[in-house]
């Protein structure tokens, strides 16, 4: 069962609060994209965004990365420990440097923080055979398929380890077989550390898949709909979850409330 | 199986298809060279304005063994490589610093759009009056061919550079030098390089003719003495020493471009 939450202050067991946004506006001219949206984000939880196409969930993730700037309204990304990196970013589509080799693709934010050379050597190496990359370190971008290249964006951003991990829609690029291989993929990595993730997507089925919370958004201009949490236990299997009677309830919730947004943002 | 002998037939076919190209290449000009031999033994043209190959030959064998050939062909070379690096360089850092910032693009845009069309032969009699007889006037002349091309396209490069490569660089913290080493340079580098190719035509046209006008060697100063003696043969030495450089430098900077760019997709 999908269970609602009321307010958009309550955290799960307790556990630290690592991004507060508050009363958050933000205006593209005379378009209001996001309005008063407050949320609370624990520690360690997998946060997933779901919202109709423009409803500003991109926008949103572009303000927790300090790409755009806020109208209104307050965002707070806990300190962190000292020498990790706050987050890492996972854009949508290709955005692996196309000049780097996978190897130095995924040691970029590693090179730009100065780490020294070995733990370069030992972090790449390790996020690398983590992600199923270890043979094609040497290749360019150009002699990879599309699922491979988007393994190598989230090792870029794992390797990275920041506390956060933003994640704008990584897999809507990719044919449904990559896309499910790539969610196992990207659940079985983020299981082994929990860092705090914000997941950002438009597929109902993706959110229930990976998210612990979803946070549902109105169109145009986006504001909080529904916050729910997902209760499938970790470590999950994106295969045996869709057998789960609860899978197809939440997922039917979820679009009963997303219907109507996403008729309005077509109008 | 059978899809990896389809590949392996494509590629016997595109290694067949290269070499025939190649073969061509190399046919056109010496089948040019066997009919105009073939023309001048027959008289079918004038010998005094278009002599036999073979005179030509004879010609460039006597001026190598007297050394005006050699001597005349490194100061044209020196001058060449010295032009190049104090035009080429300030127009590469200008160039891609005009595409990272809109300020300064605003500021230089409209001097070189103004200068750029004056035909650069035109002001060779002032480049002469500020920088006199000496080596520096033929320096700077093959500087200012290659400053623009190279100017030019470095900031279309920088341009064209798809904005999620600079979201990424901000997300992962890199500051204004690493911006520039790692995303502004390589993302703009295959247009740099057609600059560097357009330039290097440029400055070798450039380099004969103010050799011609003022100077007292070198590969123009052997064309133009060869004209005031009237020794059509050593003429066409020239002419073809010219060709030739060309076609090296053309041959070099491809294969530089392939050492440069290994991330452009073989065509």
């Amino acid at each position: 069962m999908a269970h609602p939450v009321e307010g958009g202050n309550l955290t799960r067991g307790g556990a630290a609060v690592k991004i507060r946004i508050r009363n958050l506006h933000k205006h593209f001219g005379g378009l209001n994209a996001i309005e008063d949206v407050s949320i609370d984000i624990a520690e360690g939880t997998f946060f997933v965004i779901v919202g109709p196409s423009g409803c500003g969930k991109t926008t949103l993730l572009r303000i927790l990365g300090g790409l755009e700037q806020v109208t209104a309204g307050t965002v707070d990304l806990a300190a962190s420990a000292r020498g990790r990196p706050q987050f890492s970013m996972v854009f949508q589509g290709d955005s692996i440097f196309p000049w780097m080799t996978v190897w130095d693709n995924a040691a970029y934010g590693l090179k730009m923080r100065g780490a020294p050379r070995a733990e370069i050597d030992a972090t790449v190496g390790q996020w690398l055979e983590r992600t199923g990359l270890t043979r094609f370190a040497k290749l360019y971008p150009h002699q990879l398929s599309g699922g491979m290249r988007q393994r190598v964006s989230l090792a870029r951003a794992f390797a990275n380890d920041p506390e956060i991990l933003l994640m704008d829609e990584p897999f809507s690029a990719l044919d449904e077989q990559n896309k499910t291989i790539l969610q196992q993929e990207l659940l079985r990595i983020w299981e082994a550390d929990k860092k705090t993730v914000v997941f950002i997507t438009h597929s109902v089925d993706e959110a229930v898949t990976l998210g612990d919370r979803i946070m549902v958004m109105t169109a145009s201009p986006g504001r909080t709909k529904t916050l729910l949490d997902v209760p499938f236990e970790r470590p999950r299997n994106v295969l045996e979850l869709r057998h789960d009677p609860r899978y197809g309830e939440i997922v039917y919730g979820i679009w009963g409330q997303l219907k109507d947004e996403v008729e309005r943002a077509r109008v | 199986m059978s899809a990896i002998a389809m590949t392996d037939i494509g590629e016997t076919r595109r290694i067949a298809a290269r070499r025939r190209d190649r073969l061509i290449s190399v046919g056109s000009p010496i089948g040019l060279l066997v009919a105009w031999e073939l023309a001048a033994q027959l008289h079918f043209i004038d010998v005094r304005f278009f002599p036999a190959p073979s005179s030509i030959v004879r010609a460039l064998v006597i001026t190598a063994e007297t050394g005006e050939l050699l001597d005349n062909l490194a100061i044209s070379l020196e001058r060449l490589v010295f032009g190049f690096l104090l035009g080429g360089v300030p127009a590469l850092v200008l160039g891609i610093v005009m595409g990272i910032s809109r300020p300064i693009r605003a500021f230089v845009d409209p001097l070189i759009s103004a200068t750029y069309p004056i035909p650069k032969s035109s002001i060779l009699p002032l480049i002469l009056l500020i920088f006199g007889l000496g080596e520096m006037s033929k320096v700077v002349m093959v500087a200012i061919g290659v400053f623009y091309p190279i100017a030019i396209n470095a900031t279309a490069g920088v341009l064209q550079i798809n904005k999620v490569y600079l979201d990424v660089g901000k997300s992962f913290k890199a500051g204004r030098w690493e911006t520039f080493r790692t995303i502004a340079l390589p993302g703009a580098l295959p247009f740099i390089m057609t600059g560097v190719k357009l330039g290097a035509g440029l400055g070798l046209i450039l380099i004969a003719i103010a050799e011609m006008v003022g100077a007292k060697s070198g590969i123009g100063y052997m064309i133009w003495s060869a004209w005031e003696t009237f020794s059509v043969e050593r003429m066409y030495v020239g002419l073809f020493v010219i060709a030739i450089i060309g076609f090296v430098m053309t041959l070099g900077l491809n294969e530089l471009e392939r050492w440069l760019i290994p991330w452009k997709a073989e065509t």
